[in-house]
């Protein structure tokens, strides 16, 4: 794809390219795009200069991005007092700007165009065939690089039932984690009996550390709104809802406003190119509740109801949104159709593995070179994307763990790097596909914390509906709790398996359902650190606050004051040339010595499960420089 | 009625309702954008006039996390507790800015200038750990950074 975009520049002009996907956004490219624009007009540029926005371009770790096309000339971190240079060297005299390109952190070498650097170099983007390389408020943009092709090619040649066959013969699975295969839900769907039939797309993407759908909505919205249309013709629905988080303000407005674009030109709207077929669709925010990804919750919420599943069967396909037969499908399903329907169903089937074919998209987070958004072809490993593609553990630390599909997912540990990641591969192992986060865990993450952590979130989203999911998510909390306040006793981690294998077989939804599995994988992979954090007091990533404190190692500390001045309860003492001590009846862990103590000196020490030597008495703290230090 | 609210914005959502049979959740998110939370007298209203059972409103409002029933601060600070955030430390900066506002998660200060929450994710991995204050995002932050940005000591923000 983004070959096909280096010819679609005319005639010997450039196009500046400002990445405004949120992560961008964040650190400051909303004013780098109008200094941009300010600099190339006032060079006089602007005949053969264009600048615009793009959606998220996937290495949010090196943002702000700007990129020159053709060329393809990324510029990393930029900042705003940058832009005068890139105007006046890069666009006015074709004069790359040296130390703002891409770095490898390896080597040291430098890396101008993108397509050379590790992290994209080893992806495959399908999904996000676009995201950050077309601006998603001009649907002249969508269509220069064949948007809308797919449904002019459905709508002028293909049945419904075609379209459903060659859907099917994809073997495209619901991206929104469970992987159900999508041409067989449509055909459900169209076989319903029902006068009005809906078609639903889930964008809202609650879990925590996942970001993949929102970046698709807003770097290209009409590749959703045209996978939807065709979904609509092949199942014969005339309306349908997209339903997306209302913590996405982005997303929404790039949405609605792709919608009035769409309608304009006729690819949305009545009698839709013409060919007397009639779609719209409806904007949906939600209004926060996690339970609202499930799909009947979804629909009782869009119906203006408390988001609460449903017990299935009657499944959504026969009995959905007002009753009516709906179907639905994630972001990411329904912007693969039209790549499917252009370049046919083999080709599609003819990337990842026989069982899951296609691309895996993932939001890439945590101890991690670089964050950011990534595609791969189903069965990749998670060591190509963690190494290969992510650049391994942040500050080189030992990789812990990773943790796929967030709150319904599973930590894998190191020895499970060499597996494939496709939906069979990864539910064997207990994690799952999930929404598609992948955070990566170094030696300083404590599992039982994260195990914690993500029962804190389920027991808090738990809509109250069942009794296994409200009280269990709830004791299994509490259980958790106990142990990283180092109250664990050893029939604690048994009561917890046990719990979460019931809770697990008699939740009513999938929410329940996989609540329990961050909590089963550590177990699993990591039970010696549950039993450590009850027999020994120990949290050996020095996270549990009540197993650990904090020391000044009296041979490394330059008593420079960084560590004393930061501590909000005044628990440190220490002077000029006198070593620092911690009181620790003082001491509220709040951590701020650690990141404070300057990383030459490394002073501060986590001790856990071990004993606290006694500090030194004052006499004997006089701090003795050797030579060269002041 | 008489709690000195002014009930006037609310004529538009009520008149989308009879027209366009509006969804409650919709109505909700629209009467929050007029007064920024969701008055008690507003809801009464709200319930005379389109015959919604109080009950029912009152099971919305409390059931999705963005509809506040209390009155909240200028300054609304999200820490960000998603999992990367949460791996990177938010626990710690949550807890610096707990200590320094002197509020807890889902507080406001008494002077109505901070509110304090927690949100499950905002999605900018790569900068955290995270914290919003209202449309602003601040990256990589540490515990200090964090109170120093909530600070009433000095002027900051």
């Amino acid at each position: 794809m983004s070959t096909q975009m280096l010819n679609s520049s005319p005639g010997g002009t450039q196009t500046v390219i400002v990445c405004q996907g949120t992560g961008c956004v964040s650190s400051g490219s909303v004013k780098i795009f109008e200094e941009l624009v300010k600099g190339i007009a006032q060079e006089g540029l602007a005949a053969k200069i264009k600048a615009k926005i793009s959606g998220c371009h996937g290495c949010c770790e090196q943002g702000p991005i700007v990129i020159v096309e053709p060329e393809g000339i990324f510029y990393c971190k930029v900042k705003l007092e940058d832009v005068p240079e890139i105007v006046a060297s890069q666009l006015k005299n074709n004069h790359p700007v040296e130390r703002l390109l891409y770095k490898n952190p390896l080597n040291g070498e430098i890396i101008p165009h993108y397509r050379d650097i590790p992290f994209y170099a080893k992806q495959q983007r399908l999904v996000l065939r676009n995201c950050g390389h077309i601006d998603p408020e001009k649907i002249d943009d969508y269509i220069a690089v064949g948007g809308y092709q797919g449904l002019k090619q459905v709508l002028a040649k293909m049945s419904p039932e075609q379209v459903i066959e060659e859907v099917r013969r994809s073997g495209l699975r619901g991206r929104g984690g469970a992987g159900f295969p999508t041409g067989q839900k449509w055909e459900g769907c169209r076989k319903a009996d029902g006068d009005i039939k809906y078609v639903i797309c889930n964008a809202d993407e609650g879990d925590p550390g996942a970001f993949m759908d929102r970046s698709v909505l807003e770097g290209d919205p009409h590749s959703v709104i045209e996978g939807m249309v065709i979904s609509a013709y092949a199942i014969g629905s005339t309306e349908g809802y997209v339903y997306v988080r209302a913590e996405y303000p982005l997303a929404v407005k790039r949405l609605r406003l792709a919608i009035k674009e769409a309608e304009a030109r006729g690819f949305l709207g009545k009698n839709i190119l013409g060919k007397g077929f009639s779609f719209q669709i409806h904007v949906n925010e939600g209004a926060g509740a996690f339970v609202c990804g499930e799909s009947t919750a979804l629909m009782r919420s869009i119906e203006g109801k408390p988001g609460k599943p449903r017990q299935t069967p009657p499944r959504s396909v026969e009995k959905g949104l007002w009753g009516k037969p709906t179907s639905l499908n994630n972001v990411k399903t329904f912007a693969c159709v039209p790549v499917i329907i252009t370049r046919g169903a083999g080709w599609f089937a003819g990337i990842g593995t026989p069982k899951s074919t296609g691309t895996a998209v993932f939001a890439l987070t945590g101890n991690i070179m670089n964050s950011g958004l990534v595609e791969v072809p189903m069965g990749a490993t998670l060591r190509e994307i963690i190494f290969a593609v992510g650049g391994g553990v942040l500050g080189g630390k030992p990789f812990k763990a990773v943790q796929i599909g967030g709150p319904s997912g599973g930590c894998l540990p190191e020895s499970a790097l060499d597996l494939p990641v496709d939906f069979d591969s990864l539910d064997e192992a207990g994690a799952m596909m999930g929404s598609g986060g992948m955070v990566v865990m170094d030696r300083d993450t404590c599992m039982v914390d994260t195990a914690r952590f993500f029962l804190e979130f389920t027991q808090a989203e738990s809509c109250g509906k069942c009794v296994p999911c409200r009280i269990g998510t709830k004791r299994m909390f509490e259980l958790l709790t106990k142990i990283t306040e180092g109250r664990g006793v050893a029939e604690d981690v048994e009561i917890l398996s046990e719990l979460a294998e019931g809770i697990s077989t008699t939740a009513l939804c999938g929410l329940g359902q996989s609540a329990p599995n961050p909590i089963l994988s550590t177990i699993r992979y990591f039970r010696d650190e549950y039993d450590e954090h009850i027999k020994n007091h120990r949290c050996r990533a020095g996270v549990c606050k009540s197993m650990i404190t904090y020391f000044i190692e009296p041979a490394k500390c330059q008593a420079c004051g960084s560590c004393r001045r930061q501590c909000p309860t005044d628990a440190i003492e220490g002077a000029k040339n006198l070593i620092h001590i911690i009181h620790q009846e003082k001491c509220v862990k709040c951590g701020n010595c650690v990141t404070a103590c300057p990383p030459r000196f490394s002073a501060i020490k986590v001790i856990s499960g071990e004993p606290v030597p006694a500090v030194l008495p004052a006499s004997e703290r006089t701090l003795v420089r050797t030579k060269g230090e002041k | 009625m008489s709690s000195g609210v002014d009930l006037v914005p609310l004529a538009p959502v009520l008149r989308n309702y009879r027209e366009q049979a509006t969804s409650l959740i919709s109505m909700l998110q629209e009467i929050q954008k007029i007064y920024s939370y969701l008055p008690e007298d507003v809801l009464k209203h709200l319930s005379q006039e389109t015959m919604i059972p109080m009950s029912r409103i009152y099971a919305v409002a409390t059931f999705y996390a963005q509809f506040y029933l209390k009155q909240r601060g200028r300054k609304v600070v999200r820490v960000c507790r998603g999992t990367a955030c949460h791996v990177r430390g938010s626990s710690l900066v949550l807890n610096a800015v707990e200590r320094e506002l002197g509020i807890k998660d889902g507080e406001t200060t008494p002077d109505f200038e901070y509110t304090l929450e927690t949100v499950a994710c905002i999605g900018a991995c790569a900068l955290a750990p995270a914290i919003v204050i209202n449309e602003n995002t601040y990256g990589k932050m540490t515990p200090s950074e964090a109170a120093k940005l909530v600070s009433r000591k000095e002027k900051k923000e």
